[in-house]
């Protein structure tokens, strides 16, 4: 319906475009609406500040004039809501209900300039919209009267057709006067209510939530795709394994048997190679048994011995144990490739809610922590998690890789 | 195909169809009665109750959790029918079932075999002979694994190197005579080997000295 995303881009905009779009009612609409809202506001404040003040020798003023804070937070509630006729879009962060609310001066600025300037201001506004609508209004105007707009007399049918036409040039300028009040009033209580830095905290508090929403969305994925890799594919390449070992044992030695051989070995390293890529979505084992069984099973393939103590009990987050099973697996594998060690160590515990998993090895050190995509990768994961990753690894060893990460 | 030195009856479990069907083919092909082919722990309890089968062959991972069902059917199996023999597939290694398989309760044989290893159809047809024969068969992967994170003071630092090699290949289930041809040494050479591991292991006097041995290896 609307082309435009707020009213004032729609004033920016081309003219007809403007004219025929809805902003221009929509502001109008706010400005109309401000006339009675405003006047309501001043009246309940001049009751309730009459009222306090009289009876504040008599204390029971305190007690009136402390509800005005959450007068204030009423009317500033109100403002918000309203001010989407111009400016929409998602509401501002609402603060509770309920409660005693403390004093905050951009509500009270809000109401005290709604209960003054802002009626004012519109009512003025108001009043200049009469002019084109009494002038478009002139033809039929004249048969009962003589009209006098701003000093200029209309009498006769002519002049009344040519009111017609000025008051269509001064209704879209007061248009435009009207929106653009709208507008500058809209803004002026946003920027009261809703300052930049709150509306970049709640931005990035949602952009937190949302990151985090894609990350257990991507681990549901690559767990469904393992799980179909592994019922599908890997169970068929099994079986045909199976056909073709019953097959050698049936057939007579010669050119046949061999052939049927090869084809054997062949479907026995696609489901090696099968199972290496599984590994690398997402192990069957920490599907079904967790972080601790899995990094179990990386430690076993490792080629430097690996001494493990896990004090990580239960299960974990899915993406975080992810997250923690590749963290084990690259590290170990750094160990293998670079550290030149004779052992490693691989510790991982729990405590306040926060998991710290920890690769340590003896091997000669110095390794660079910003070298290897597969730890730069390992980093990114983490940092979707809000977890860490920290290397330290003088020359001359050991070198200790640890990820600590919040468990939700 | 060669005939087994004895028939067995056997319950299979295990949810992948074509698997099943690939299972009971082999097996009824080498001479083998099958008394049931199951697809979930709970058929697998309620047939061997009512067949009482030689021995029970079954996935680990099934419904309805798809974890460790069938490692779960196999402890009630041994608690309750410690004579059936019990082949554990599984289709990863995961030394916590070897762990759990192997603290269950003394009875019939052992096996633990990745599922990969059905495809060699006659070694794996040996092996549930051997495990319906009493004995233990680990799967060669499995005893690497295990064997690289063998703790320096366990009870198998006493052994050498050479009797270490021997003992790992005895957890996979094979004969003196198989492990002396793997090892390029005489049959003598390998019992030679043998009997000083279980002079240096500490054995329970009461079961099978080679079992025994291969079970004190596996435990670390």
């Amino acid at each position: 319906m609307s082309r435009f995303p707020d009213a004032w881009s729609a004033v920016r905009g081309r003219p007809v475009r403007f004219l025929t779009s809805v902003w221009p009612w929509r502001a109008l609409a706010y400005v109309a609406s401000t006339l009675p809202i405003g006047l309501a506001w001043l009246l309940v404040m001049v009751v309730v500040l009459g009222v306090g003040v009289a009876t504040i020798v008599v204390v029971a003023g305190l007690f009136v004039l402390a509800g005005l804070p959450t007068l204030a937070h009423l009317a500033a509630r109100g403002e918000r809501w309203r001010i989407r006729l111009v400016i929409p879009g998602r509401r501002g962060p609402l603060a509770p209900r309920d409660g005693r609310r403390p004093l905050s001066w951009p509500e009270m600025g809000v109401t005290v300039l709604l209960a003054t300037l802002f009626w004012l201001v519109d009512a003025v506004a108001l009043v200049l919209l009469t002019a084109p609508v009494v002038l478009l209004l002139a033809p039929l105007l004249v048969r009962y009267d003589t009209l006098e707009v701003a000093g200029w007399r209309v009498d006769g049918t002519g002049k009344a057709w040519a009111a017609v036409a000025v008051g269509l040039v001064a209704l879209v300028l007061v248009l435009y006067a009207i929106t653009a009040l709208a507008c500058g009033q809209a803004a002026l209580v946003r920027q009261l209510l809703d300052p930049p830095e709150a509306r970049l905290v709640e931005a990035v508090a949602q952009l937190r939530k949302s990151r985090s929403g894609l990350v257990d969305a991507f681990e549901t994925e690559r767990r469904r795709i393992e799980r179909d890799l592994h019922d599908g594919v890997q169970q068929r390449l099994v079986a045909l394994t199976m056909t073709l070992g019953s097959a050698e044992l049936d057939l007579p030695s010669g050119p046949g048997l061999e052939l049927v051989r090869e084809a054997h070995q062949q479907a026995e390293q696609a489901l090696a190679d099968l199972r290496t890529t599984i590994r690398g979505i997402h192990p069957q084992v920490l599907t079904d048994h967790g972080l601790a069984a899995a990094v179990h099973e990386i430690a076993g393939r490792s080629p430097v011995p690996v001494h493990l103590d896990l004090a990580v009990e239960g299960r974990l987050p899915p993406a975080i144990e992810a997250a923690a099973y590749f963290f084990v697996s690259e590290s170990l594998t750094n160990v293998a490739k670079h550290a030149h060690a004779r052992s490693a160590q691989v510790h991982a515990w729990t405590s306040d809610g926060t998991l710290v998993v920890s690769v340590v090895d003896d091997g000669i050190g110095g390794a660079d922590p910003q070298a290897g995509t597969g730890l730069a990768g390992l980093r990114a994961r983490l940092d979707a998690l809000d977890g860490e990753l920290d290397v330290t690894s003088p020359a001359g060893g050991p070198t200790q890789v640890r990820m600590t990460c919040q468990i939700q | 195909m060669p005939d087994p030195v004895t028939p067995l009856r056997i319950v299979v479990a295990e949810d992948a169809a074509l698997l099943r069907e690939g299972l009971v083919r082999i097996l009824e092909r080498a001479g083998h009665e099958i008394v049931a082919a199951v697809a979930d722990g709970q058929a697998l309890l309620t047939y061997v109750a009512s067949t009482a089968p030689d021995i029970v062959i079954t996935d680990i991972r099934m419904p309805p959790t798809h974890t460790d069902e069938g490692l779960r059917a196999a402890a009630i199996i041994r608690a309750e029918h410690p004579g059936v023999a019990i082949m554990l597939l599984s289709a990863y290694v995961a030394d916590a079932y070897v762990g759990d398989l192997l603290d269950s309760a003394p009875g019939g044989g052992i096996g633990y075999l990745l599922k990969d290893r059905v495809g060699h159809v006659r070694d794996f047809l040996d092996s549930v002979d051997r495990v319906a024969a009493g004995g233990t068969v680990v799967d060669g992967e499995v005893v690497r694994q295990l064997v690289r994170r063998r703790h320096a003071d366990g009870p198998l630092a006493t052994l050498t190197d050479r009797e270490r090699e021997v003992l790992a290949l005895m957890a996979e289930g094979h004969t003196n005579n198989a492990i002396a041809g793997k090892l390029f040494v005489s049959e003598a050479a390998v019992r030679k080997h043998i009997g000083n591991i279980f002079a240096k292991l500490p054995l329970d006097p009461a079961s099978d000295r080679r079992v025994s041995a291969v079970l004190t290896y596996l435990r670390g």
